[in-house]
């Protein structure tokens, strides 16, 4: 879905006057401080201190969140943010700029949250001063809060090099949603982007803007990239993969001037060069956002300083998040965040249990480069490396120890085992007796050789981090297993441990399996491809496309697959990705087929075959009848049957007989009926208005042209149509991918129908007058379907996954954008609507329906 | 004693591909031939429900059976990661461009 569009949506205007909304429903009882709250002096519900929060970021919401957790009556709480949305994942925000996904995909807390929650949200509208001495916060707009307590948490500030230049339009940070929508509006124009900063941040921002079709060069002051959290050899690696996939980085790079008249247009460096850039992202590094403390006179370092139950100087106010120096500390990472809310909330909540500060590890989101580093890896007098190289599978892993503990992990190219390296660097556990297979791994270290995955995820101990986004542990992951939730969405919805990222799926999965046993069904969640690749299926389209990719071993080669020639699962994948990229260029890969596709018929468990001949919407006649009737006595076929799929299925054709079937097929006019295909596969049809009492439309007539339109096409999996003549629906359009219900007026459209093993009823498309829109619609959404599923997902599953909105969007809002898809479509089938069984009946490729030698014994 | 018949010549088998050798009486015999050209050579019949082997997608040094998508390694007939059986190897030698295979009363019991 697109991005923008998912934001608008959900952008929260400002309100004027009445300045906040409630809930319905329990909340109620706070609907009679309206008339106080529109001059800003409202009065909490008996009994309950007022909590300001400022801040609606990642902090200043998981401190609420722990809070309501332990005691939703005490507090009544108001929330001033300076951002226009609800609170988000910022961590997610670099998939969101890579395409990846949406902004509702990574809303943490939707509005329902702070209305069920009695929760005041005042949104863009920042904090711009605190008076301590009588408890009142002010905004910009004007309003003041009063509190009991005032919680801090700001965030940070993206650091901006203040080089000449660098108020230019089109210099950019990288820290909230407006900044990604800034720089997708860049990125539509394409043209050469400069990130300054090779840092986490910016290696996020150089992969979105490469993916969106940018030409990046990263400028890095220090040699080597990410040199905060990763050695010389990772760092290196690291470099190399990102100029394969076409960046251009400078290392040792110092920047003297940001050059353009009133927009950018390029960089100068200290050593003269130049480099053009319409966009100039800079992510050099974040300051902890002090200023309203530090006017308010509170105790300020290079954060605001708080203890160790996140209170500052002034025991009214707290502080939590990016923006607090504790113990001297000040951190940029999620992690320590979860720490200090829990610590926070104990505190306000009058347990106190106190944070000791955290040790933190860095995952690097570029998908297809898996880095990970943890802890010190600067070495030093008495710590040892363990190193392990895999050049040939572009593997780096290092592991310094200390005294027979480990003190920092770096991985390059293999991070499975990184959170086992954390969990026992943050133990301090002795690792001497394991010592020597350290670095294969835990499976290995743990099992002596055996490498169960499983085994390896059951040894973790239960305060071991699964999910980095969201601060879950695997105990909590287990609970909420145990408490019920059996399946990997509703572990996500009740401990939110792989709900962002997504990194952590494999373990989450892993976690119900030894949970539930026999139980866990077990499911498959499409993240990367398949084991040969890291990659998704969506980057892997993105990237056939975009680097114009026209064979199978070059998309390999371009993707790194860790596999010489793929697998069963990517190789038809891949095929079709191709085919339906380069209609009429890309030369069709019989080896990567399954047999039903390559032997155009379907295999059965005895190794014989089933033929299926097509008959235009479920209509035949003697002469076709005739043909199968032949057919059926010549070959001996022992069942011939009437389909689901209104046609007839003969059934128990040897493989040396096809072509021959084929060839009297043919001869009575009949062709193959793909009922083996990722393709179309029937027009079900019922006999309409020309003879049907209740008809309103020739069904039978737009259903054999809707055949004759669509057959033959290669698709992300099978594709059913159906054609009813009136609402009685007697051709079941509503359970198929495409099904048309005529009705008086025109014709009903409904798309995403699925019987089969998850029945799921269509949703309305639209309702068209005539039959052409009624095929051109039809061509367009086939063509969306082929263009944007993942292999193997029929429509039910994928239109689920990108919502109905966005296919309406695309096939009846856009009318120019349809008509373009319907093209696509016709320009495609003018290469695939060829019968596969006349040239196999005419020879074609016959060897291969025969033993290569018959040995006589 | 093994005797070795002459079954074709390399070329006649397509990459990431397999064909068959009739055995009258017994299971046919797939050959396979890998992206690397590496040739081998199997009984058509999957330890798991007796699919065509041959009918699989090449892959490595491993077939995928077509029914049901067993990983079946080349060299040894294994099944691979959970999969538990073994289709049993036919002896196979090349002579320049030629397959020869290699047929007795070992085939014999294992077919
Ligand atoms: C022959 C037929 C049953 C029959 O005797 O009527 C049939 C036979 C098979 N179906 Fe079906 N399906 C047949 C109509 C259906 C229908 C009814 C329909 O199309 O109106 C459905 C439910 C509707 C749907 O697809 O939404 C149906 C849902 C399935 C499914 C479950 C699909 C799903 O999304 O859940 C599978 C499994 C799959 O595709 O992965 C399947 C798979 C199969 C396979 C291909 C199993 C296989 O992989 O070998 C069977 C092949 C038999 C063969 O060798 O010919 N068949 N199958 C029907 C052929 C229709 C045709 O003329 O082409
Ligand atoms: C692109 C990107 C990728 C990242 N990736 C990772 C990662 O992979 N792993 C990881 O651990 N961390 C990552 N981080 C860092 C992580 O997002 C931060 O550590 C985290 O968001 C900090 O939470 P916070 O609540 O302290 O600050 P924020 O989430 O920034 O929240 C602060 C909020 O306060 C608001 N605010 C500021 N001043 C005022 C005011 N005066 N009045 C009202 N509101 C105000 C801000 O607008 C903001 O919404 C990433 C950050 C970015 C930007
Ligand atoms: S319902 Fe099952 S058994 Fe029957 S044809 Fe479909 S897949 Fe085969
Ligand atoms: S017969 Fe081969 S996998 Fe079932």
């Amino acid at each position: 879905m697109n991005g923008k569009a998912a934001m608008q949506a959900l952008e929260i205007q400002r309100p004027h006057g009445g300045l906040f909304r409630f809930g319905a429903g329990k909340m109620d009882r706070f609907v009679t401080d309206l008339s106080n709250m529109e001059d800003g002096a409202t009065t909490p519900p008996a009994g309950r201190e007022r909590l300001v929060v400022i801040g609606n970021g990642m902090a200043g919401c998981r401190a609420v969140e722990e809070l309501l957790a332990r005691d939703p009556g005490r507090y009544w709480i108001t929330i001033f943010g300076a951002e226009p949305h609800v609170n988000y994942n910022r961590i997610m925000l670099s998939p969101v700029l890579a395409g990846e996904k949406a902004f509702d995909d990574i809303v943490i807390n939707d509005r329902a949250w702070y209305d069920d929650n009695g929760i005041r949200l005042i949104v863009s509208d920042p904090v711009v001063s605190i008076d301590r001495a009588n408890r009142l916060v002010q905004s910009r707009s004007g309003r003041v809060e009063s509190y009991d307590r005032l919680l801090i948490a700001t965030g940070s500030d993206p650091f901006i090099i203040p080089v000449p230049g660098h108020r230019l339009d089109g210099v950019i940070s990288f820290r909230d949603m407006n900044d990604v929508d800034r720089m997708l509006t860049a990125a539509d124009k394409g043209g050469d982007a400069v990130v300054i900063g090779g840092g986490l941040l910016g290696l996020e921002a150089a992969h979105g803007l490469t993916l969106r079709g940018m030409k990046v060069t990263v400028l890095h002051l220090m040699p080597t990239l990410m040199e905060r959290q990763l050695d010389e050899a990772a760092g290196w690696l690291l470099k190399s993969a990102l100029e394969a996939r076409g960046q251009t980085i400078l290392t040792g790079a110092d920047t003297a001037e940001i050059v353009g008249e009133d927009h950018v247009e390029g960089v100068r460096l200290k050593d003269g060069r130049f480099i053009p850039a319409s966009l100039v992202v800079m992510a050099v590094g974040i300051r902890p956002s002090v200023a309203l403390a530090r006017e308010a006179g509170l105790a300020v370092g290079r954060g605001i300083q708080v203890d160790d139950h996140m209170v500052t100087s002034d025991p009214a106010i707290l502080a939590v998040g990016e923006c607090v120096e504790h113990d001297g500390q000040v951190y940029g990472l999620v992690a320590p965040l979860w720490d200090m809310c829990r610590a926070l909330a104990d505190g306000l909540t009058d347990s106190p249990s106190g944070y000791r500060g955290s040790v933190t590890s860095t995952k690097l989101k570029v998908s297809g480069i898996d880095v990970f580093s943890a802890g010190d890896f600067s070495g030093g007098e008495d710590a040892q490396d363990i190193v392990l190289r895999d050049a040939a599978r572009g593997i780096y892993k290092r592991v310094v120890v200390k005294e027979d503990r480990i003190v920092g992990a770096v991985l390059y190219g293999d991070t499975a085992d990184g959170a086992w390296y954390f969990d026992l660097l943050k133990k301090g556990e002795d690792i001497a007796s394991i010592r020597d297979y350290l670095i294969f791994g835990q499976a290995f270290a743990q099992g002596g050789g055996a490498t169960d995955p499983k085994a390896a995820v059951a040894a973790l101990s239960d305060d071991a981090e699964i999910c980095g986004c969201n601060g879950v542990s695997k105990g909590k992951v287990v609970a909420a297993i145990e408490g019920g939730a059996c399946t990997l969405d509703a572990v996500r919805a009740c401990s939110k441990a792989s709900a962002s990222c997504g990194s952590c799926t494999g373990l989450v999965e892993t976690l119900l399996a030894i949970t539930l046993g026999d139980e866990y069904a077990g499911e498959r969640t499409v993240r990367t491809m398949c084991k040969c690749t890291s990659f998704g299926h969506d980057d892997v389209r993105r990237a056939i496309v975009e680097k114009g990719l026209k064979a199978i071993p070059q998309v390999m080669q371009e993707l790194h697959w860790s596999t010489p020639d793929g697998c069963s699962s990517c190789r038809p994948a891949l095929n079709y990705y191709l085919l339906c990229a380069w209609p009429g260029e890309y030369v069709d890969d019989q080896q990567s087929r399954f047999v039903n596709e390559r032997m155009h018929a379907n295999i059965q468990k005895d190794g014989t075959y089933s033929v299926v001949p097509r008959m235009w919407g479920g209509l035949t006649s003697p002469k076709e009848l005739r043909a199968i009737a032949d057919v059926v006595e010549k070959y001996n076929a022992p069942m011939v049957k009437v389909t689901g799929g209104q046609r007839l299925d003969i059934f128990g054709i040897k493989k040396e007989d096809l072509p021959a079937v084929w060839a009297d097929l043919n001869a009575a006019g009949m062709v193959s009926g793909h009922a083996y295909g990722k393709s179309l596969r029937t027009v079900k049809t019922c006999v309409g208005s020309e003879w049907c009492r209740f008809g309103t439309q020739d069904s039978t007539g737009l259903g054999v042209k809707i055949e004759r339109m669509t057959w033959g096409s290669w698709m992300p999996h099978k594709f059913k149509i159906a054609v009813s003549g009136c609402p009685r629906n007697c051709a079941e359009a509503t359970i198929k991918d495409f099904g048309v219900v005529c009705v008086d007026s025109g014709y009903e459209l409904h798309v995403g129908g699925n019987g089969g093993i998850k029945v799921r009823a269509t949703d309305l498309l639209c309702k068209v007058e005539t039959e052409e829109q009624a095929m051109e619609y039809c061509a367009a959404f086939i063509q969306l379907y082929r263009e944007e599923a993942r292999y193997l997902e029929r429509t039910a599953p994928w239109i689920e996954r990108v919502g109905l909105a966005h296919v309406q969007q695309r096939v009846v809002e856009d009318a120019e954008g349809r008509a373009a898809l319907a093209d696509r479509f016709r320009v495609s089938q003018s290469f695939s609507q060829e019968d596969p069984w006349a040239a196999r009946a005419a020879g074609h490729e016959s060897h291969l329906h025969q033993p290569l030698a018959v040995a006589a014994e | 004693m093994t005797q070795w018949i002459d079954v074709g010549a390399i070329a006649d088998i397509p990459r990431q591909g397999a064909r068959t050798v009739a055995l009258g009486g017994h299971d046919p015999i797939a050959i396979f031939r890998t992206l690397d050209d590496r040739i081998f050579a199997l009984v058509d019949r999957c330890p798991h429900k007796h699919g065509p082997l041959s009918q699989g997608i090449v892959h490595g040094h491993a077939v995928s059976c077509p029914l049901h998508n067993w990983k079946i390694a080349l060299a040894t007939g294994e099944a691979q990661d959970e999969d538990k059986g073994c289709t049993p190897t036919i002896p196979l030698r090349l002579e320049a461009d030629r397959i020869l295979i290699g047929v007795n009363a070992g085939l014999a019991t294992a077919a």
